[in-house]
């Protein structure tokens, strides 16, 4: 039963979701039926609150190692939630200026969004900043010329790199450009790459992640795969 | 002589005067019969316009078509068609909206002539079948019918083969050294909901992966970015080790939630990997931003890495940074690969009918696509738009 449920549910919503993109009238129920997982992951949010703040209370009791960051984040969820739910600094809003909690709780101006553009904002973006610095290691690896397959990629990227630079475009601006001899230019021998090598490369991946998705949906809705919800 | 050429030069004006157009851009001769009809097989939101070509159709811009809701006062621009053309499908209409359509003729310096209209206002009709999904539906069943024909095979015995994955073997090899390292495997299941397949197939490799660690005796760390996920895992998890016969070392603890947002949920797993060291990190989900940032940090403790997703652009990123890197498909055959359940490896043998079905589709195309432009036919020339304008859209 407690794997029949789950799988009848499951069936159910994904052959509904299928029938409503060939059969206009059906529409609505897939809509009903995406609204119904909105419901059940907003359900989910308390879920991963209650979860959040087990497992860092439990970190900072036991003085695991990195308890301390453990505190900063249930200091920084506990602040946000109380600055947020009870809209701390938040001005009423001039539609309703007779009730103190009509305005928007994250109005210019207000605490929360001062947390958010101040700190959150900032913290993400040097994350992702960081992106910039792996993409430089992890490409001093790859295109390390160790062996045929490795200096083909390394004179490719090679290639490509140097045709998305001013520099590198200069270097064959000397072959004309009506001449037969212009898909050589390093800006013409990029655009070939991209579209013809790369494209067909991509595709024939994107070609068989349809066919996976197909395979593993099919495999889901009939109830051939349970792995994910675990065995009987 | 004067009077003559004063005379001439003032008859010369006259008639140039009388002359349509001159010293004013010409009204253009209207498009005349103006036809419209519910498009057929859709869903609701097309109408099909048919009109009389106008008489100046070869010195003509285009036709300009316009349309109306009932209830609106003015109509609105649908679209300038080219010259020659006499029917267009205006789309995007509301099922529930009745319509007047207008045609007008637009001369090359951009004057319009009176419009032809609709008089009778039009409601799309919604139909039960969406015929313009009907190869999309054909192509499904197509496939379906082979996964599932495979599976049937499969159940009744049919030997399959399926070729080796080593991105799959190396789970054993990485949970193993793990184990004899005394140091946790990581398992993360990408950023996305359960809502998404990528997770879905994620998890069935979490199956297979907490199963090995219960057996060696593996700690296993499942930090997750939805609520949803984190409640799946540990039921993935918790039933692998019940079947490893190990219930009493699962830690639902172990399986957590730590943030809805990307990076932060980055921030914290790249500290976690850097204070606990994990010696294998499994990456199998749908990944954006966040791949080569866990990637080159797993490469930089020394871990065992092995990933798998469906996101084509983060391919690259998987393969430069891990030690194996399951690419599209193989991401989605882990499931059956890993159980070696004869049901599920026929799904592997259908999806390779599938690629049969793609591969003749291809050469079909292409065949056709250039026998089309040597040959300069006709008939091919509208067997491959056929193809493409039809089936493929």
């Amino acid at each position: 039963m407690k794997r029949s449920i789950p799988l009848l549910i499951t069936a159910v919503g994904g052959f509904v979701l299928i029938a409503a993109y060939f059969i206009p009238f059906t529409q609505g129920w897939g809509e009903t039926v995406a609204v119904w997982f909105d419901v059940l992951a907003s359900i989910a949010f308390i879920l991963g609150g209650g979860n959040l703040l087990k497992i860092h209370l439990k970190k900072v009791s036991d003085r695991v190692s990195g308890w301390g960051y453990s505190l900063i984040v249930l200091g920084a969820f506990l602040i946000t939630i109380l600055v947020g739910l009870s809209k701390v600094g938040v001005p009423p809003s001039e539609q309703y200026p007779a009730f103190a909690w009509s305005g928007y709780y994250s109005d210019v101006g207000t605490p929360f969004w001062f947390f958010y553009e101040y700190a959150f904002q900032p913290l993400t973006a040097t994350m992702f900043a960081m992106l910039a610095f792996y993409i430089a290691s992890a490409a001093f690896r790859a295109f390390r010329a160790k062996n045929l397959e490795a200096s083909l990629l390394l004179g490719t990227a090679f290639i490509i790199l140097l045709g998305r630079t001013f520099a590198g475009v200069a270097l064959t601006s000397w072959i004309p450009e009506d001449s037969v001899f212009a898909g050589l230019r390093v800006e013409n021998l990029t655009v070939y790459i991209m579209s013809v090598f790369n494209t067909v490369g991509n595709r024939a991946i994107m070609i068989g992640i349809a066919l996976g998705i197909v395979s593993v949906s099919l495999k889901v809705l009939l109830g051939v795969d349970r792995s994910y919800m675990g065995k009987e | 002589m004067r009077r003559f050429i004063t005379r001439a030069c003032l008859c010369l004006l006259c008639f140039l005067a009388s002359v349509p157009g001159w010293g004013q851009d010409a009204l253009p001769v209207p498009p005349t019969a103006l036809i419209a009809a519910d498009h057929p097989w859709d869903n609701g939101t097309q109408i099909d316009l048919e009109w009389t070509l106008s008489a100046d159709d070869a010195a003509l811009l285009g036709y300009l078509v316009r349309r109306r809701a009932v209830d609106e006062p003015d109509f609105t621009r649908v679209d300038l068609v080219a010259p020659g053309t006499g029917a267009f499908t205006v789309t995007e209409l509301n099922p529930s909206a009745s319509y007047l359509f207008e045609v007008a003729a637009v001369s090359q310096a951009n004057v319009e002539s009176e419009p032809a209209a609709t008089t009778t206002p039009l409601a799309p009709a919604m139909e039960w079948f969406d015929g313009t999904r009907l190869w999309f539906l054909v192509t499904l069943v197509m496939f379906s019918g082979a996964v599932a024909g495979f599976i049937v095979l499969a159940r009744r015995g049919t030997p399959l083969k399926v070729r080796k994955i080593p991105g799959l073997e190396a789970v054993d090899e990485a949970v193993g050294r793990a184990t004899e390292m005394g140091r946790s495997c990581l398992f993360v299941p990408g950023i996305q909901d359960m809502n998404d397949i990528q997770t879905i197939a994620g998890l069935t490799i979490l199956s297979r992966v907490a199963g090995t660690a219960a057996e060696y005796g593996a700690r296993i760390e499942v930090p997750t970015t939805r609520s949803l996920v984190m409640t799946a895992a540990r039921e993935t998890v918790e039933a692998s080790f019940l079947a490893a016969g190990r219930p009493d070392a699962f830690n639902p603890d172990a399986i957590y939630y730590v943030t809805d947002e990307q990076f932060g949920y980055v921030a914290y797993v790249q500290g976690m990997m850097v204070r606990d060291r994990p010696a294998a990190c499994f990456y199998m989900g749908a990944f954006f931003a966040e791949s080569l940032i866990l990637a080159e940090m797993g490469n930089s403790i020394g871990a065992i890495q092995v990933a798998g997703t469906a996101q084509p652009a983060q391919l690259p990123f998987f393969v430069a940074a891990c030690d194996y890197t399951l690419i599209g498909e193989e991401f989605f055959a882990a499931s059956a690969y890993l159980s070696g359940e004869p049901d599920q490896l026929g799904s592997l043998k259908g999806q390779d009918v599938g690629k049969l079905i793609v591969a003749a589709g291809i050469v079909t195309g292409a065949a056709g696509a250039t026998l089309a432009v040597l040959t300069g036919s006709p008939f091919i020339q509208s067997l491959v738009d056929f193809f493409t304008e039809r089936m493929l859209t």
